[in-house]
């Protein structure tokens, strides 16, 4: 269970600073997989980067904390301060742009055995990560290849054999499928529901896209400036958005004989009247499992609600 | 298939460069308004004090004609130039130092030039990338700034300051070096050879500062480029060290583009390599080619032009060739 | 965003350093250390050399003017040389001489430079290839040993002009691959396709389209070239091969190696010329480099 206490992330570029993740309270149960929604610049992706603990300048964590709830390799607890340390062991990361993120001039294969989580054994991870990837649908050859020698689809399957060798309790997705055709889309995500089956832990995905999300989550997170406006079952979400924002984004989603251009339209008019929220909104429970901002002056107010 | 097709692109684009580049020394004299035989009948006339016969000068002319290769028309001197070079690698005799061959004159100074040329080059390229690499892969600590400073300060000075500087400092102010240098010639002792090394010193040392410059800077704004790709940063994330990421990911992909740059500037670092050896008196092709300037000997300079313009596009060639051996994208296609 | 290091024109990539990420006021910009240093450097010495000639007592290139190697003093602010020329005034009117060589190539080799590497950019294809073979031929090609041929055939008879149009004739082509590669990333941009299907011909995109773009990039190429022809020429005065009875940074560097300065210990001879072309050269290379990250930082707020 990772649980993040009215976490503040802010950037820091000159004298100015910029709170990009604003005030957000959230639990995420085990073995699950939490879909991330909201426009660039929501804060989905600084989100993402604070729980992995990538924080760098200008970024830091302006207040608040995160719980993982995990214990590391060392067997103590991981925190923001040494989950550096589990990266690609107990943590591991799946990024966007699976193209360019292996370096084109070194094999595959090396690419498996040169960070911290290898040194122990490096031949024996070597023998085993070669048996690994034929399980994920790739060739053993691929190994000995050099990236250009794959197909997108295959790269992002080297990308996910390398974030999952290690069964890590945490996996964080960045836009896992945006560069892949529709297709290979779909296969890698069967290939990440089924292994978080296997595997039983947390993958948060972040995506723009609304029909990742509703075919792969179990829970999802819709963020708006920074903030949480809406979180729940994926189902609940997707019958019955709550908030406006949300309704947008799920509008988005083309269905087959739908008349879909008036209706993104539309709504986004009716959403952009329904933003003006006041600084500090929190998140209600409407119904069990399903968490909605609300200003502060709404009437079902449920103080400190955890999620 | 891919491999084989990018040698013989690039075999192929050797010739054709000779080729222009042979055919531009030929064709330029020929435009220029002045004739060299003229120049140098009118150089013998004055110094008989004007007492040559025209028969004298006519005769003289045709011999002159004949060495500088000038009887018949355009196309047959082009056609009987190239044959020239390409089977027989001869350039006439020197008049300076006549009768002795062009080439014999040539082949004697050619590896002086080489082997100055390739050490400075290797070691200026060599440090200059690890210092560029440092510099760009710390580019937002202080420290790394004061290196690229080095490379601000040095990129722009000109080959001839740096080389009269090097003069002024360390052969007259610090006389660690002699002022002018004498290289012995004949039978190799290691005596000699030790003071070849160290009169080679002062050029090598213009040469490496020249060179070093450029390579700091274009290092460094490569590595600073790098280190914003994608697989850089997932490398990080995956825990990588600073130091794996820096040699295997950063340097290993910023080189690339550095061994492009080597293969096209070799023409400005030849032309550097001249000028110092003239500025040194050292016996390469750079001193012949003043040499026989000053003295209007130009089959020797149409040699050294033509060996300037051979060396320098087979250099190139060279280095694109090993260029597969480190981006396999283009060994495996 | 990041670009694709390995297509990236290693040339392009030094004179373009990384984006800064200043971005504060509107002209802000316009004002960065190596740029303001640069300008500084440079408006100094060229309004120096171009203002103080016309108060030259005599004309610094006359020999025997004065006594012969005199010291530093108050008359003559660097002494006089072995021909009894003051080393001040040469220097300052070879600083000008120099300066208005390197502008003047600088000009030609621009319009070369601009017409051969977009028409190149532009039109592509065979054209394009012809054209670049060409250009790569003559930017591999060692330039020294053809000056120094052409310097040795036209001794005596060359005038200052011809030196200037030699530097031109095999200065252009570095420039060109510059332009064409810039040409050749705009070809594929959008304006660039609207003005196409919007029925503009190839003479009205090049000029309107075009031209305004890369017009950014072209001042840090004519500032480099500048330097390049000023460079070339001092070499080639240097060796002897220039009109060297001619003051520039590089005939005064000639006559104080041909007359031996170091032996005779005329130290300053050398010394001045040295310190005032490591100067030039130092505001020319600030002035590009500050320009390229002013126009960076311009492009990074737009």
């Amino acid at each position: 269970m990772i649980r993040l206490n009215d976490l503040k992330v802010s950037y820091r570029i000159g004298n100015r600073v910029i709170d990009a993740v604003d005030g957000v309270n959230l639990t995420i149960p085990d073995n699950c997989i939490v879909g991330i929604a909201g426009e660039s610049g929501s804060g989905k992706s600084t989100l993402m980067k604070a729980i992995y603990g990538d924080i760098q300048q200008p970024m830091y964590l302006s207040r608040g904390s995160i719980d993982y709830g995990l214990k590391g390799t060392d067997g103590k607890p991981v925190t923001t301060a040494n989950i550096g340390k589990e990266w690609f062991k107990t943590v591991s990361y799946i990024p966007q742009s699976s193209m360019n993120s292996l370096n084109p001039v070194i094999r595959i294969r090396e690419q498996f055995i040169d960070f911290p989580g290898t040194d122990s054994n490096k031949k024996r991870v070597l023998e085993r990560a070669r048996q690994y990837i034929g399980k994920l649908g790739l060739p053993p050859e691929a190994m000995d290849s050099y990236p250009h020698q794959l197909s997108g689809g295959m790269r992002q399957r080297v990308m996910i054999a390398l974030a999952t060798f290690f069964q890590p309790e945490l996996i964080i997705a960045d836009e896992p499928t945006t560069a892949l055709d529709v297709v290979v889309q779909k296969e890698i995500l069967m290939l990440l529901m089924e292994l978080q089956e296997q595997m039983g832990n947390t993958i948060l995905v972040v995506s723009h896209d609304m029909g990742v999300h509703y075919q792969v989550t179990h829970k999802m997170l819709i963020m708006y400036a920074g903030r949480v406006v809406e979180y729940g079952d994926t189902e609940s979400v997707f019958a019955d958005p709550q908030h406006a924002y949300t309704r947008m984004l799920i509008d988005s989603l083309p269905t087959i004989g739908d008349d879909s251009m008036r209706g993104v339209m539309a709504s986004a008019a009716g959403a952009s009247g329904d933003r003006a929220y006041d600084a500090q909104p929190v998140l209600v429970e409407v119904k069990p499992n399903h968490f909605v901002a609300q200003s502060t002056a709404a009437k079902t107010l449920v103080a400190g609600a955890t999620l | 298939m891919g491999l084989l097709s990018f040698i013989a692109k690039r075999i192929g684009l050797y010739f054709v460069v000779l080729f222009i580049g042979l055919t531009i020394t030929f064709m330029l004299p020929r435009l220029m308004p002045i004739n060299p035989v003229d120049g140098y009948i009118g150089q013998l006339q004055s110094r008989a004090n004007g007492t040559l016969t025209s028969e004298a000068i006519a005769e003289m002319r045709v011999t002159l004609e004949q060495l500088y290769g000038l009887n018949g028309n355009v196309f047959v001197q082009y056609v009987s130039y190239l044959k020239r070079i390409v089977f027989s690698f001869d350039f006439g005799p020197s008049f300076t130092y006549y009768p002795q061959p062009v080439s014999a004159m040539i082949m004697n100074a050619l590896p002086w030039t080489l082997g100055l040329l390739l050490t400075s080059t290797v070691i200026a390229w060599t440090l200059g990338n690890l210092v560029g690499l440092v510099a760009g892969y710390f580019h937002k600590k202080k420290a790394a700034s004061i290196l690229e400073f080095v490379g601000i300060l040095l990129y722009p000075i000109p080959y001839y300051i740096l080389a009269v500087s090097m003069l002024l400092l360390l052969a007259y102010i610090f006389p660690i070096f002699p002022l002018s240098a004498t290289f012995p010639v004949g039978q190799m002792t290691p005596e000699k050879f030790g003071m070849i090394i160290y009169n080679s010193l002062l050029p090598g040392i213009t040469l490496v500062l020249a060179g070093f410059g450029w390579n700091i800077l274009s290092m460094k704004a490569l590595t600073v480029a790098t280190t914003e790709e994608p697989y850089v940063v997932y490398a990080r994330l995956k825990g990588a060290s600073n130091w794996t990421r820096m040699t295997r990911y950063v340097f290993r992909n910023a080189l690339l583009p550095q061994v492009t740059a080597l293969a096209l500037s070799l023409g400005m670092v030849f032309n550097g390599a001249l000028l110092t050896e003239m500025i040194f008196s050292y016996p390469g092709l750079g001193l012949v080619m003043r040499t026989a300037a000053n003295g209007g000997d130009y089959n020797v300079l149409y040699g050294a032009i033509t060996i300037s313009i051979i060396s320098v596009a087979t250099a190139g060639l060279v280095i694109d060739l090993l260029y597969p051996l480190l981006d396999p994208r283009i060994r495996h296609k | 965003m990041s670009m694709d290091v390995n297509n990236l024109d290693p040339v392009a990539v030094v004179v373009a350093p990384t984006p800064a990420s200043a971005s504060r006021g509107s002209l802000v910009w316009l004002v960065n250390f190596r740029l303001g240093l640069g300008l500084l450097i440079l408006a100094i010495m060229g309004l120096g050399s171009f203002i103080l000639p016309n108060f030259a007592p005599v004309d610094p290139s006359l020999q025997a003017s004065y006594m012969r190697n005199l010291p530093v003093s108050g008359i003559h602010l660097l002494g006089t040389n072995a021909l009894g020329q003051d080393i001040f005034w040469f220097l300052v009117f070879g600083i000008r001489n120099s300066l208005t060589l390197g502008i003047l190539v600088a000009v030609g080799v621009t319009i070369i430079a601009t017409l051969v590497g977009l028409s190149a950019g532009y039109i592509g294809g065979k054209f394009e290839r012809i054209v670049m073979l060409f250009v790569d031929t003559f930017i591999t090609m060692p330039l020294l040993p053809i000056l120094i041929i052409l310097g040795a055939l036209i001794r005596g008879n060359t005038s200052f002009l011809t030196v200037g149009i030699i530097i031109v004739l095999f200065g252009w082509a570095w420039d060109a691959r510059t332009v064409r590669s810039m040409a050749l990333s705009l070809r594929e941009r959008e304006f660039i396709n609207m003005a196409r299907f919007s029925g503009a011909n190839t003479m009205q995109i090049l000029l309107r389209e075009i031209f305004p773009y890369v017009s950014a990039y072209m001042v840090v190429g004519f500032i480099n070239t500048v330097l390049f022809a000023i460079n070339i020429e001092a070499t080639l005065a240097v060796i002897g091969l220039s009109k060297v009875e001619v003051p520039t940074l590089g005939s005064i560097i000639f006559w104080a190696l041909n007359y031996n300065a170091l032996f005779t210990g005329q130290y300053v001879w050398l010394v001045a010329p040295i310190i005032a072309t490591i100067t030039l050269f130092l505001g020319l290379f600030l002035t590009s480099t500050g320009f390229n990250q002013a126009f960076a930082s311009k492009r990074g707020v737009s």
